[in-house]
């Protein structure tokens, strides 16, 4: 008991201790709020979803904080519906069962680029006679552009930019830049812009639902991807995917492998002579490949792989280290005596043996966190991710293949890769301190 | 494995019959020892090559594959069009059977697994299933030679001056240990956490994509430089960067281990027994610190070679490196197992041969460590 006061004592002597088990309780803590504010099911189906869930955002957005630190003010994406009055609108019902929806968003733009798209998403009830839509543009000049009218079924999309009338209209090939611009200098104009979207129906229980949907430069606080996807969920839940793989991969085989080291040397003869065997086989086998292979041919599922990822990291060269060490501490006082008073072996091995080498077990099993985190994602990068889970390791992925660090888009690598070299760091950090803390001969070193 | 024993009195009498003794104790053991290791590697090649099979789930695959690309090809070619149906369909079969005989279907699984064993062991590496080399041939020995060069550069390179460098800077550092240098290492020896490819990624970053000095990957320009010296500041040039990040994701870790173990060896009291005589420094280091950390630096050395074989998968991936971890993969992709086996078996013998050469090398290096007793 007083040498594990003692080695508490010290680890607040170590700066990189303290410093990596803050590191790991902020990861657990960013783990803990990913898992209830995105329960698991919610993340898979966000993370899976397509233009369905995701329509609302721009792609390959940065995140919307690098305005703060950039001269150039890229516009921010919003959406906004009549459904949650959101988007403000009237409906005045008319004679003979006719009626009027009014509707009118004003915004400001005061960014230095145009917005990707503007999209308008239409709903209508009616039982024969379609509504009729008209939309109105004004500018902070003054100017009133007419965009566009046309009848809207029950579901009906109007794409700003790919009205091929109102390029016509505009004499433009981009009618995005157009809206935004001086007819006159092409230069862009910052104020406020205001879209007014009339709508008629010509049946008493016909109505309109609308939503304005603005896809900026930037959005929200991670960015999204080539799918319109919140980066958030991967970057938040990657966490927890990491931290799980690491720390069972980790725990599993360095605590698997003192076991079998501790039996083997305990029974010796053959059980030894085998595990030897199966040590040096296990040598020639090459382990990355076969991790490939299986996620290739068989399963690429975060439980499979960390399966194997197990039964391979056994019978490694730290079963040896184990061994000669428990080789030592077999012939101890105390174990004589454990043997004189009757305990058996399975009791020698799991209380006697094992026990002792616990400060031994904790650095190296620490230390081996990284490893197997930076495997997680080494296998995704190598397009072998789990296929449900999203991943740190599966956002560098789709950043690789649709060439982020080619086409400018830094922000897509660096999110991901900044979280893995913090858990890394962590782990590592708080390793190599608690090795020096459990074995004093390399702390003078 | 050898063993350290005590050095034991001889009497000279018996000196010719001990000489005669220790020269049958070296044979006997070492042929136990290639038995032993031989054997290893029948068990490791045979796992791999079941596992590379997923026991027989990757023939579904490939007969899957087979089929589809035949039926494909015959009912889009005019010729296939213009026959008869019942024509037709023996035409696919026909030609389903012979794709499947020419990658070996034909046979039992058990059969085939103990062929490519038997092929294995002898060397005799075979015609890979899908991949070609860029001159074109199927011979898995061609494929894996034409890739050896571009690994043995890049791996070359990088783990060679890994290794040198490291033993010197830590040699440095364990002679001045507690100064700033010392202490950046030791602070500095977590980031080897993170595998090469994740240096690559940050290096690609910046070298390539904002300050637009360095390619983002591949080994020479395209199209390749005719003349001799352009051809080699090109592929310079694109070398840089993995070299750059194999050598930062394990530089400081590797410093820092052999920083620690020098200074272990330097705390013997043999070393302050040298230094009290007022023996040179450099003598100090050869004789006293070095010689007795001799066969550790032989054995990474060794294991060193066997990784330049290798190859570094992920990141000549990243890197688009044509080197051999990358085919592998490719390989892997392309359910090439005369590949994945050709490439598993030569660095199982590798090993096998480099773990054997090392029990003499001991002995020879560390008087204290007698073959074979």
């Amino acid at each position: 008991m007083a040498t594990l006061k003692n080695s508490i004592q010290k680890f607040f002597y170590y700066p990189s201790a303290v410093f990596g088990s803050f590191v790991i309780f902020l990861l657990v803590l960013l783990a803990a709020y990913a898992m209830l504010k995105i329960p698991y099911h919610e993340a898979i189906r966000l993370w899976r979803g397509g233009e369905e869930v995701w329509y609302q955002n721009p792609k390959f957005a940065a995140p919307a904080w690098i305005n703060y630190f950039s001269s150039e003010k890229y516009a921010e994406s919003f959406a906004v519906n009549t459904g949650d009055g959101s988007l403000p609108s009237e409906f005045t019902p008319g004679a003979e069962g006719t009626g009027t929806l009014l509707a009118n968003y004003a915004f400001d733009f005061k960014y230095d680029t145009y917005p990707q798209d503007m999209l308008l998403y239409f709903t209508s009830a009616y039982a024969e006679k379609q509504p009729f839509i008209s939309l109105e543009w004004l500018t902070p000049d003054g100017r009133s552009v007419r965009i566009a009218n046309m009848a809207i079924g029950k579901e009906f999309t109007y794409r700003f930019a790919q009205d091929e009338k109102l390029k016509a209209r505009l004499k433009t090939d981009d009618n995005i830049a157009a809206l935004f611009s001086d007819p006159e200098t092409g230069s862009l104009i910052r104020g406020q812009y205001r879209l007014l979207i009339t709508g008629a129906t010509f049946e008493p229980d016909s109505r309109i639902g609308a939503e304005f949907v603005f896809h900026g430069q930037v959005y929200g606080l991670a960015g999204t991807d080539q799918a319109r996807r919140d980066l958030m969920i991967p970057l938040l839940w990657g966490a927890p995917v990491a931290l799980t793989f690491g720390l069972i991969a980790s725990l599993g085989s360095s605590v698997l492998t003192m076991i079998i080291a501790a039996l083997g040397t305990w029974y010796s003869g053959w059980i030894d002579e085998l595990i030897q065997r199966i040590t040096e086989v296990n040598l020639v086998l090459p382990f990355l490949s076969i991790l490939i292979m299986i996620g290739t041919f068989y399963s690429r599922s975060l439980w499979v792989i960390l399966g194997a990822t197990i039964a391979l990291s056994i019978f490694t060269g730290a079963i040896k280290g184990f061994r000669s060490i428990f080789l030592q501490v077999k012939e101890s006082m105390y174990i004589e005596a454990a043997r004189a008073y009757g305990a058996n072996g399975t009791r020698i091995v799991f209380f006697y043996l094992i026990p002792r080498m616990i400060p031994l077990l904790i650095p190296g099993l620490v230390s081996s966190v990284p490893a197997f985190v930076f495997l997680e994602a080494s296998l995704a990068v190598l397009g072998l991710g789990d296929p449900v889970l999203p991943t740190w390791g599966k956002i560098i992925q789709d950043a690789n293949m649709n060439g982020a660090l080619y086409r400018g888009y830094y922000y897509w690598i660096l999110e991901p890769t900044v979280l893995l070299m913090i858990t890394g760091l962590g782990f590592a950090m708080l390793g190599f301190a608690l090795d020096r803390i459990f074995n004093p001969k390399l702390r003078d070193a | 494995m050898a063993v350290i024993t005590q050095p034991t009195t001889e009497s000279p009498v018996a000196k010719k019959s001990t000489r005669y003794d220790s020269l049958l104790r070296i044979l006997r053991y070492s042929i136990a020892r290639l038995l032993t290791l031989f054997v290893t590697v029948i068990i490791g090649i045979y796992l791999t090559i079941i596992i590379a099979n997923m026991g027989g789930y990757v023939d579904e695959i490939m007969r899957g594959e087979i089929r589809d690309r035949v039926t494909q090809a015959i009912i889009n070619s005019p010729a296939g069009q213009a026959m008869e149906l019942e024509v037709r369909q023996q035409l696919i079969k026909d030609k389903i059977a012979s794709e499947e005989k020419r990658m070996g279907l034909d046979v039992p699984i058990a059969v085939r697994n103990a062929r490519y064993l038997a092929n294995a062991l002898t060397l005799n590496l075979g015609r890979a299933i899908n991949m070609t080399s860029d001159s074109g041939s199927k011979q898995v020995r061609l494929i894996l030679l034409e890739r050896l060069p571009a690994t043995l550069l890049l791996m070359g390179i990088s783990q060679l001056f890994l290794f040198f460098s490291s033993i010197l800077l830590a040699l440095n550092l364990s002679r001045q240990y507690g100064n700033f240098w010392d202490k950046l290492v030791v602070t500095l020896s977590p980031t080897s956490a993170a595998p090469p490819w994740f240096y690559g990624i940050f290096l690609i970053l910046i070298f390539a994509a904002i300050l637009k000095v360095l390619p983002f990957g591949g080994m020479v320009d395209s199209p390749p430089p005719s003349n001799p010296v352009d051809y080699s500041l090109s592929l310079l040039k694109h070398l840089i960067l993995p070299t750059l990040s194999l050598v930062l994701s394990s530089f400081f870790l590797s410093i820092y281990n052999y920083r620690t173990f020098f200074l272990i060896y330097s705390s013997e009291d043999y070393v302050d027994m040298a230094k009290a005589k007022g023996l040179p420094t450099r003598d100090v280091e050869r004789k006293y610190i070095l010689r007795p950390t001799l066969p550790n630096i032989i054995t990474n050395f060794a294991l060193l070679i066997i990784t330049l074989w290798t190859g570094a998968t992920i990141t000549e991936t990243v890197f688009l490196w044509p080197g051999l971890g990358r085919a592998l993969f490719q390989a892997i992709g392309l359910y090439d197992i005369p590949i994945i086996v050709g490439s598993t078996i030569i660095y199982a013998y590798l090993l096998a041969m480099t773990v054997f050469l090392l029990d003499f090398t001991y002995s020879l290096v560390d008087p204290r460590v007698k073959v074979g007793s």
